[in-house]
């Protein structure tokens, strides 16, 4: 399991690194980001949205999974293949989730 | 790949649904498939185990389980003598949703044999707490879910280990559980012979994919003592089977859709195939069967 997610963070490193260039000031966060949900996993497992933007998941498994905030904040309940649920992050903060039916796929959207 | 899985040439596809028959002979459970039961008779059948029949689901690995389901329960119905119980293993709605449980209810009635035990499965509970599952399928537990019978002298336990899971995505008993169990256990004879039925594997088949239960150990020594243990699982959608000592651990495939082997590719899930090949992947032979008066030639491995 820390491999996968070492690389998840390097590749968001570089990515980083490579946005705009000289920019100095952080690029502005989106208003609206889409989550696929494939293979068991939430893809990436790290988005960040503006504060007051909104997060879409879509389930592309034909096995139902959820988006549960590990602290209770949101919660979609079963999501069945291509079915989508959306949450309108409100505070910045870190927000950690999981599938409550499969509970090894985490992820966590950075809202600034 | 998993044991027993594929690797016997008698394990030939035979059955057009899923299900198992459990009979008594000479005070050893034995199992049959169910297809060869309602064609041939096994003499007095104990129980049949029924699981995955995620009613609601409707995707392209079956567009209609409930007409499997139906074909499933058509051949319990015209065993030459009816079983005395049902046993399913889980997942019998696919998300949970009350007119899913209202459909399955529905299909499940039409079976001839009325006592039906349950376990739920993690389709089951999608709605988190298992409260609509409880609601149809938890007077018997007091609303626990886990809870013991006794039938013509076997002692039938059915666990729940799809409410806590570990990490990893293994299913979990939890101390609550593994407590009742040890009370329920004590002070009974070790010559007993014990069934238990729980929606998730009771030993790890593949643990990438949560195929097991983290705490099931605790279970096999609680039960050590006793000389005929049967752990019937389904969840998986494919027969798995192995025999440790006077314990036998089978999983029931789905009267649903297939599952892919453990490991081949991404992710578990629906596995869609050939429309003409699905009733063999559906189908139910692949239960090693005890020497049974009548069928010997069935006679493989013994279940218990």
């Amino acid at each position: 399991m820390k491999t996968p997610s070492r690389l998840g963070l390097a590749v968001a490193i570089v990515l980083a690194c490579a946005a705009p260039t000289l920019s100095v000031a952080q690029p502005a966060a989106p208003t609206a980001v889409t989550v696929p949900i494939k293979n068991f996993a939430f893809m990436p497992m790290m988005v960040t949205v503006a504060a007051g933007g909104s997060v879409t998941w879509k389930n592309l498994d034909g096995e139902p999974h959820t988006v549960t905030s590990t602290d209770g904040l949101f919660r979609s309940g079963g999501l069945d293949e291509d079915e989508s649920f959306t949450f309108k992050f409100l505070k910045p903060g870190v927000y950690k989730y999981i599938c409550s039916i499969h509970p090894q796929m985490k992820a966590s959207v950075v809202v600034r | 790949m998993p044991p027993e899985f594929d690797r016997r040439g008698a394990l030939t596809c035979l059955g057009l649904a899923a299900g198992t028959v459990f009979g008594l002979a000479g005070g050893v459970l034995t199992a049959t498939p169910l297809a060869q039961a309602a064609t041939r008779g096994v003499g007095r059948p104990l129980f049949v185990q029924l699981s995955d029949t995620h009613i609601g689901f409707n995707k392209a690995a079956n567009p209609d389980v409930g007409a499997t389901l139906d074909r499933t329960i058509d051949l319990v119905n015209n065993l030459p003598i009816q079983p005395a119980l049902i046993l399913h293993t889980g997942d019998i709605t696919h998300l949970s949703k009350p007119e899913e449980f209202d459909a399955a209810h529905q299909h499940l009635s039409r079976l001839r044999v009325t006592e039906l035990h349950t376990t739920p499965g993690e389709h089951d509970k999608i709605d988190g707490t298992g409260t609509e599952y409880l609601n149809r399928f938890g007077q018997a537990s007091n609303g626990k879910g886990y809870y013991s019978f006794d039938h013509d002298g076997v002692h039938f336990i059915g666990l729940v280990n799809v409410m806590h899971f570990k990490a990893g995505g293994l299913g979990a008993f939890g101390d609550d559980q593994l407590a009742w169990l040890k009370d329920d256990l004590s002070g009974r004879s070790s010559s007993q012979p014990l069934v238990i039925f729980a929606h998730m594997p009771m030993w790890t088949i593949y643990e990438a994919w949560g195929w097991g239960t983290a705490d099931a150990d605790q279970v096999m020594a609680l039960t050590r003592r006793f000389g005929s243990v049967a752990v019937l699982n389904g969840h998986i959608h494919q027969i798995v089977q192995k025999t440790e000592g006077h314990v036998v651990f089978h999983t029931a495939r789905s009267t649903a859709y297939p599952q892919p082997a453990a490991g081949e590719g991404p992710a578990p899930g629906p596995l869609v195939v050939a429309p003409d090949e699905l009733p063999r992947r559906l189908g139910l032979t692949s239960v090693t069967i005890a020497p049974l008066p009548g069928l010997a030639s069935l006679s493989d491995t013994a279940l218990a």
